[in-house]
């Protein structure tokens, strides 16, 4: 998939602009509203979702449901300034008002003319399809059927199981006046299997789940509701057995995958374009200097195919892009959008999301991960002598100011003499971004990118992203159980 | 910049659309309908280093069409809510209702249940300001906090102000309506040491405009909460009190709502199953849910069933008295439904209260926590991990800060150790506690 194509333009301005009455003209118009005086610069960032929902409990799928969604979202740029305006309805009226009040951010300077449309095109890093209409109603269900038996039938302790279909057709088109015009067709689906056991008085959960940007028909061909059934009992079957986690600072070894989640929080945020811009990152004025240990590589890469994270073009129609942020230990890099790219002389790198059209863009991670190192993930284990082990993570915080970063781990053994021993309860890991990643002594040869789960949360927008990376140690990081 | 919003006429306006959306629904062979609908305007402004960083004005609507054919059901939404729209909506949540499976427990709330009285909760108060003067007061807030000396960055202070309406009605006859307003100001701050960068902010949230603390309070607030988290250190690992902040205590009740509640304990996804009439907290404290409070941050007459809402006590003498439930989560425990489909609506305690500086006392050595970061929360066990910054007590006096540490325990523990709730009230969101002191949990730093 790297051809350059018209095709996801010519079906987005068919979805989201005919239907309104809008052309090319149209758009130049609406442009000329949102370039008052003193504007340097305006997109509008056109949208339609249509989302999906079936959701089975007590072995039978008793809800399902349905979402459209859709509008066209107005922003004009005077230096550091943003005005937004948005609206759900995609006229030539409503083109007007919302550029009107956007521009209205500036009172005074001079009118800028946008650009004519400049040639343009991404490679596709997805196909362009409606994932809703992959499989049928009853193949859908069929799916989520099977997935309860398959773990209903793994273990008689399991009591209750939920399983969940989810499906996204999402088409955007952005116009801009720096003479952007570029639209993506972006499927999203996931599927999610969350069962409760119980034995001996002790309830526990677990949960497995995933997906990215393709047809619900691929989930089938995956077999995800065998896999993820059969995954989400044994992770609760584990957690039946843990005895409470340690306290206290000790080695810490990641396993691969989704823990990257520690990547997100310990160095993704602090190094997204905006916090740098404003000097309000852990990370700021650090560029070029060592930020990690010799040996870790952490990119963010939106170009990886079919990837829950990955985006044909960004929400201001750049180009998804592999931007490498940390060298060999060495920080070269941060995530930007044009807004704070512009503002700190730097090149975008395809990074501005945005929830929806209702919502103001700014600098995000799409698949963050760090690349392999050489070290054999059963080396890294024997290496410990008393630490944890943390193989799977429900969800993290970051404050980018202090560095400090947290993540709640949902699956963790015992090290001890270099071998694994009782499952842990879940316990919260806590440390400091820069000294966190100093602490990295191992890097596996183990690569991996985790299932397709992830939602990051921004100043209230939420977006799907990827994380990944090889099984890790880290010599020392502080882990919130309760046996002091 | 400013957008009028005349919230009678939008309500009526909803009302007619909810009336369509249920008449087409039962036209097309739907045997029970319920339909929600809503609309917020808002404006909000970010300012940064004394200068407008935002201008946002927002516009949200939407419709959500349930319907039940027979025992099976079927749900479908819609950020547009014209016309053409609606027969969509209710088109697609009929089809959805061919496939799902026979749910003996699917449907209205009892038509008897449905609330009949819906007085004026003083929830409503719009706020005519221009776009210059929410600006104006934006920066007054940051100008305060930044003039604070030490201060070195700033994340921005922001205002918001925004009003709505949502309507309910559903195939009982049942048709009803309710407004109301949200105006909150903000401010975040950055100061610096040699260590590194702290910040922290502080904000206030009310109904009523009138009723916002003043720009000056909120930015010099914000100013020394963040300087009083430089040159933190690292708690030492140990067995300790904990004191928690009022807004974060809040978090703690929370907690225990989510696990009383009915959509939990069905799907035994709780720690407290099977535990009503159970004592869980100590003797002297009960929790009370006061729907219908005049000016409550979450005041409504009705729930999202359209069941009419009363007071609740979920915790009584420290007991468990009350599980929350909507219609269905009732209907699946074989009870009654408290009128909480919709979630809590503005908890109270009822304790006796103690100054934050006799909690301090009390304690030889431990930690006040005043932020807590992470997801380390199990409901169905009742684990509990996350990670804090705060303050070292020693001798019933602050030390000096803390950050980069853990606190653990068992909710069923914590909530049986707590030793005092404060008088230090905080009153911006819809559950109302002081700090809470709970003995005995497990602290992890250095």
């Amino acid at each position: 998939m790297t051809q350059s194509k018209q095709a996801p333009l010519d079906e987005a301005t068919a979805i989201l602009l005919t239907p309104g009455g809008l052309d090319a003209a149209a758009l130049d118009t609406g442009l000329d509203h949102a370039m008052g005086a003193g504007i340097d610069y305006a997109d509008l960032y056109f949208q339609r979702s249509w989302h999906e929902s079936w959701v089975l409990e007590d072995g039978e799928v008793k809800d399902a449901s349905y979402n459209i969604d859709g509008g066209v979202g107005v922003r004009a740029l005077a230096g550091e300034k943003t005005g937004f305006a948005y609206s759900n309805q995609i006229t030539p009226g409503a083109l007007a008002d919302t550029g009107r009040t956007a521009s209205g951010i500036a009172r005074s300077g001079s009118r800028l003319t946008s650009q004519p449309v400049r040639a343009g095109g991404a490679p596709l890093r997805y196909a362009g399809v409606d994932p809703l209409s992959g499989l049928s109603a009853e193949d859908k269900i069929a799916l989520l059927k099977q997935a309860d038996r398959i773990a209903r039938k793994a273990d008689p302790s399991v009591s209750q199981v939920t399983a969940s279909l989810t499906g996204v057709h999402e088409v955007v088109l952005v116009r801009a006046s720096d003479g952007t015009l570029a639209a993506d067709i972006r499927p999203l689906v996931r599927f999610n299997v969350s069962v409760i056991v119980a034995k001996n008085g002790r309830r526990e959960r677990g949960s497995a789940g995933g997906g990215g940007r393709y047809a619900m028909s691929r989930l089938r061909d995956d077999n995800v509701a065998e896999r993820f059934a059969k995954e989400a009992v044994r992770q609760a079957l584990v957690n039946l057995e843990a005895v409470d986690a340690p306290a206290g600072q000790m080695p810490v070894v990641l396993g691969s995958g989704w823990p990257g989640i520690l990547l997100h929080e310990a160095v993704g945020h602090g190094l997204e374009g905006d916090f740098n811009r404003k000097q309000s990152s852990a990370f700021a004025g650090r560029m070029g200097q060592r930020v990690a240990s010799p040996g870790v590589t952490v990119v963010d890469d939106a170009t990886l195919a079919d990837r829950r994270g990955s985006m044909t073009i960004d929400d201001e129609g750049t180009p998804g892009a592999y931007t490498p942020l940390i060298e060999d230990g060495i920080l070269v890099g941060y995530m930007q959008d044009k807004l704070n790219a512009r503002l700190m002389n730097m090149a975008p790198t395809g990074n501005a999301r945005r929830e929806s059209f209702a919502h103001m863009p700014m600098p995000r991670m799409t698949n963050t991960y760090m690349l392999a190192g050489q070290d054999d993930p059963e080396d890294i284990i024997k290496s410990v002598k008393r630490g944890l082990y943390a193989v799977s993570f429900g969800g993290g915080q970051v404050d980018i100011t202090s560095g400090k970063f947290v993540f709640s781990a949902s699956e963790a053994y015992m090290i001890e003499d270099g071998r694994i021993t009782a499952p842990v309860k879940g316990a919260t890991l806590i440390g400091n971004g820069p000294e966190a990643m100093g602490r990295v002594s191992m890097i596996g040869h183990d690569m991996a990118l985790d299932t397709g789960v992830g939602v990051c949360g921004k100043e209230g927008q939420g977006v799907p992203v990827g994380v990944g990376q090889p099984t890790l140690k880290l010599d020392e990081l502080t882990v919130g159980g309760t046996q002091s | 910049m400013t957008q009028a919003f005349d919230a009678a006429a939008q309500q009526t306006l909803l009302e007619s659309r909810v009336a369509v959306a249920l008449e087409q629904a039962r036209t097309l062979g739907a045997d029970a309908c319920e339909v929600g609908a809503s609309v917020d305007q808002g404006t909000g402004v970010n300012v940064r280093m004394g200068d407008v960083e935002s201008v946002e004005l927002s516009r949200d609507q939407g419709i959500a069409v349930t319907v039940y054919v027979g025992k099976r059901k079927g749900s479908a939404s819609s950020s547009d809510a014209g016309e053409a729209s609606i027969r969509a909506v209710v088109e697609k949540a009929i089809d959805i209702a061919r496939y799902t499976g026979e749910d003996p427990y699917a449907g209205l709330a009892d038509a008897e249940l449905m609330a009949t009285e819906f007085p004026d909760l003083k929830v409503h108060h719009s706020w005519s300001l221009t776009t210059d003067e929410a600006i104006e007061l934006a920066l007054a807030c940051e100008n305060a906090g930044r003039e604070v000396e030490g201060i070195a960055n700033s994340d921005g202070a922001g205002l918001s102000t925004g009003e709505g309406v949502r309507v309910y009605g559903n195939s009982h006859g049942f048709l009803a309506g309710q407004r109301g307003s949200r105006h909150s100001l903000s401010c975040m701050l950055i100061a610096r040491d040699e260590q590194g960068m702290q910040r922290d902010y502080d904000y206030s949230s009310e109904r009523d405009p009138a009723k916002l603390s003043s720009p000056q309070t909120i930015g010099r607030s914000a100013a020394e909460r963040t300087l009083r988290r430089l040159g933190a250190r690292r708690p030492e690992t140990g067995r300790l009190p904990v004191l928690f902040a009022p807004e974060l205590a809040s978090g703690l009740v929370g907690h225990f709502l989510n696990a009383i509640a009915g959509g939990a304990l069905y799907r035994e996804a709780s720690f407290l199953c099977d535990s009503l009439g159970k004592p869980l907290f100590p003797e002297w404290f009960t929790l009370q849910e006061k729907p219908r409070q005049i000016g409550g941050m979450a005041s409504s007459s009705f729930d999202s069933d359209g069941v009419y809402t009363r007071d609740n006590v979920f915790v009584d003498s420290g007991r468990i008295a009350s599980y929350m439930l909507s219609a269905y989560s009732a209907r699946r425990l074989n009870m009654t439904t408290t009128g909480n489909a919709g979630g809590a609506r503005n908890l109270r305690i009822e304790a006796p209260l103690t100054a934050q500086a006799d909690l301090l006392a009390q304690i030889e050595r431990g930690v006040l926590v005043t932020e807590l970061m992470g997801q380390g929360v199990n409901g169905v066990t009742g684990d509990y991990s996350r990670g804090a910054a705060g303050f070292w007590v020693e001798n019933g006096k602050i030390q000096y800060p803390i950050e980069e540490f853990t606190v653990a325990g068992n909710l069923n523990a914590m909530f049986a150790n707590l030793i005092g709730v404060g008088d230090d009230i905080d009153t911006r969101g819809s559950i109302h506690t002081g700090s809470w002191l709970i003995d005995d949990m497990t602290v992890a730093g250095s």
